[in-house]
Formats: structure tokens, sequence, C-alpha cells
């Protein structure tokens, strides 16, 4: 008979002893966890994207109740969620502007040239590092969809040889910005409708040797703006969207009809 | 002290316990795509072997083999060696949040890992003593580390080249795993 009790006792011991050795340590070493980075954990989109500058939504969170961080950085869950956030910490939201991601380049297949043909990993921040790409121009999309895949929320395509957002589906995380090795994305605020896609910095002449929709430098645009908003900076105008009005003036008078105007 | 160097050259390379005994596949292969936690993997699998094979030795010496129950070793080892790890996650969490959010995310997952439970078998199958089966559990588990960050570091390299596309993923990282065994066999019949 001790042949089975003994080890029974053995073992149902050891798991008993295990057992009770849990549960006491759970009450001893219980960390206090304030219930509202719970809360505000479940509110934040659970995208995980990195965007509000901290490692994911439960790091976020708790930087929100411990180290008193904005309540509005997440730019996925924007206006709503930062409302919710208020609610449960019982204080204002401040405001999120709306932003989104635009590619500030129109270099498609056929308008820009390549300067070589590019056989190596279908990736731009491979390509990038041999020569600077495949594209004649310095600042020009590559193509290859480096963003395509950084992007979460399925808002970047390839269309006839560079990268295209879609507006409706971007919540500017950012991702995009950080993975393009030649620094063409940048964020946009959403109501802004003007906006101009190059980034190129060669002077005109050489600009119009390799590309049919690159930015001269021409300035007609600076001299047409009502309110000095847009400038040639580095050989491609650029636009101080605080002062822009979204008036379009200088997309109509662009001789390259380069600059974009989207009606909405 | 020439037993404890022996023990310490065959934890580490001649029964390298990934690449030669083949235990402990499962994070190996799993945490490896990145060298930096690959190495979170390797503290932490250090720090539990350790501290299991101290617990094990001393259930196995004062409860088995007393009441001559070696045939329990394997459920008994694996109820010390979950309960163990479970409590140790507790207890660093609370006293020690640094080390915590270091090897946090990786404690749970080696409650089950075979290599954990391999050592306590091995210490009581090669007739270790105290001492020398916190040694072998120790540097059993760096041997372990020295594998994971190898292979992650090979890895890493891996996915910047351009590799066939049937081969992309977990087909290449199989066959490099492979090929550091073979690698790994150059130490076999090495002893002092």
């Amino acid at each position: 008979m001790s042949e089975i009790l003994l080890p029974i006792a053995i073992v149902g011991g050891t798991g008993l002893l295990f057992g009770c050795l849990l549960a006491f340590a759970s009450i001893i070493f219980k960390v206090t966890k304030d219930d509202r980075i719970e809360k505000i954990e479940q509110t934040l989109p659970g995208a995980n994207c990195g965007a509000c500058g901290y490692a994911g939504c439960s790091a976020y969170a708790a930087a929100i109740v411990e180290e008193n961080a904005p309540l509005s950085c997440c730019s996925v869950g924007k206006d709503p969620v930062a409302k919710k956030i208020a609610a449960i910490m019982g204080k204002e939201a401040e405001k999120v502007e709306p932003k989104v991601a635009r590619v500030l380049c129109a270099g498609t297949s056929g308008v820009a040239e390549n300067k070589y043909e590019y056989y190596g990993i279908q990736d731009c921040v491979a390509e990038a590092k041999l020569a600077g790409g495949a594209k004649a121009c310095p600042n020009g999309c590559l193509g290859l969809g480096s963003c395509v895949r950084a992007c979460k929320f399925g808002a970047m395509s390839i269309v006839d040889g560079i990268a295209r957002v879609d507006e409706s589906k971007c919540t500017a995380c950012g991702a995009c910005l950080k993975i393009c090795p030649k620094h063409i994305i940048v964020f946009v605020p959403l109501e802004n409708k003007v906006w101009v896609p190059c980034s190129n910095t060669d002077r005109g002449p050489e600009t119009n040797k390799y590309c049919k929709a690159g930015c001269i430098g021409c300035k007609i645009c600076e001299k047409t703006c009502p309110v000095e908003a847009i400038k040639v900076i580095n050989n491609h105008a650029v636009i101080d969207y605080e002062k822009c009005i979204s008036c379009g003036l200088c997309a109509d008078k662009c001789p390259k009809k380069l600059i974009h105007k989207s009606n909405a | 002290m020439m037993e404890v160097i022996s023990v310490i050259i065959a934890a580490l390379f001649t029964e390298n316990f990934v690449l030669v005994k083949f235990l402990g596949i499962c994070p190996f292969l799993g945490v490896s795509k990145k060298t930096e936690t690959a190495i979170g993997m390797g503290m932490a699998v250090t720090f539990v072997m350790a501290i299991a094979s101290a617990c094990t030795w001393t259930v196995n010496h004062f409860l088995l083999e007393r009441f001559s129950l070696e045939y329990l070793q394997t459920i008994v080892f694996i109820l010390i060696i979950a309960g163990l790890v479970q409590f140790v996650e507790m207890f660093v969490k609370k006293t020690l949040p640094s080390l915590y959010s270091a090897l946090g995310i990786y404690l749970p997952l080696i409650t089950t890992n075979c290599a954990v439970l391999g050592v306590a078998l091995l210490n009581v199958q090669n007739g270790y003593g105290f001492m020398l089966s916190i040694i072998y559990g120790t540097f059993a588990a760096l041997g372990f580390s020295l594998a994971i960050v190898l292979f992650s570091g090979i890895r890493e390299y891996i996915d910047e080249n351009n590799v066939q596309e049937s081969f992309r993923g977990f087909p290449i990282a199989l066959v490099t795993a492979g090929l550091m065994a073979i690698a790994f066999t150059g130490f076999s019949g090495f002893s002092i």
C-alpha cells in the first residue's frame, strides 16, 4: 500500500507546497498597477505603431498615467481617442490636428529616367545603397515598396512605379517616413489641399534632362502666392503649411503643371 | 578542479545543449531573429537553469532518493521548474523591475523548455554533486546562449541577403542550424 501512497503524498505534497507558495507570492509580490493604465490601453487602437513616440500602446498608456505624457499623441485614434483618454484622466483634451503622409515625387515610370537597371533585392533601402538608387533624380521615389511593407494600415501602394498614399486609410503613424531611404515622404495637414509632389535638389536645367515632372525652381509660384507661403528652397518649391490658405493659385500658374490641387 | 574544468568544457562545447544534444530547439529557432532578443533569452535561460539545477538536485537528493522514488524524477522536476519559474517571475517583477523588463517576456517561455528539464535529469544521470550540478546547469545554459547568439547573428546576416524564394525564412534557418551542428561535432572527443 505504501508503494502507492508515498509517491502520491510526495508528488501531491510538492504540488500543494508550490501552489501555496505561488498563492502567497502573488499576494506578497503584487505589483500595484494603476487601473487607469488598463482603461487607457483598451481605449487606444492597439495598432502598436509607435507614432506617439512610445514603444507601443501599453507603453503610451503607462506614460500618460505615470509621466504625464500628452494625451493627444495617438495619431491613429485622433480626436475621439484623445477625448476618451481625457475623460479617463479627468483632463481637458488637446486638439489633434489630423495629418496625412504624402510622397513628394511624381516621377512615374516613363516620366523620370533611370541611370541604371537595378536587379538586386526588391527593397528601396537596399537599392538606395547602390549609388543612391536607380532613379537619375537624387530625390526620386525608388518604387520598390519599402513603405508599402512598413504600412500597417494598407494605405500605401505602388502605382506606375512610385508610392502613393490612400489618404482615407493613412493614420499618420510615420512608419513610412522612417523607412523611406530617400526621405521624400512627409506629414501634411489633412485639411491642406495644395502640395508640391517633388523634392528634387538639382538645378532646373539638370532636372529637365531626366524628369518631366520635376520642379525646376522657376519661382513663379513664389511670386503668385498672396500670403508668401510657398518658397523655392534647394531648387524645389516648398509650402509652409502654417501660412498656406489652400487657394490653389500657385497650382494654376505652375508652368510644369506640377503643383497638386486636390478638389475636396 | 580538473573535474570542474572538464564539466565546463563539456557543457559549453562538446555536449552543447542545442547543437549536440538537440535540447531547447524551440527557443533556439523561435527567439533568434535578432541578436538583442537572443541575448535576453540566453540570460533568462542561464538564470533559470542555475536555480533549477540547485532546486531539483536538493529535492532529488533529500526526497526522491531517500524514498527510492527515482522513477518520479520527470514529473516532480517539471512541477518544480514550472512553480519555480512562476515564483521567480513574480519575485523579480516586484524587487528588480529593471531585470524584469529585460528578462520578463522570456521567463514564462522557459517554463516548459526541455533544456531546463534536460539539465535537471542529466545532473542526476551523471551523478553530479550540489556544486557541480549548479556549475553544469550554468555553463550548459551559457552554451545554449553561445549557440543562440551565434545563430541569431548569422540569421540577421542572411536576412540582408538575396535568398532563393523557396528557402527564405525557416528553411534557410534550419539549414544554417544543421551546418552549425556539424561544425560543433568538431569538438567531439575533445577532453581534458
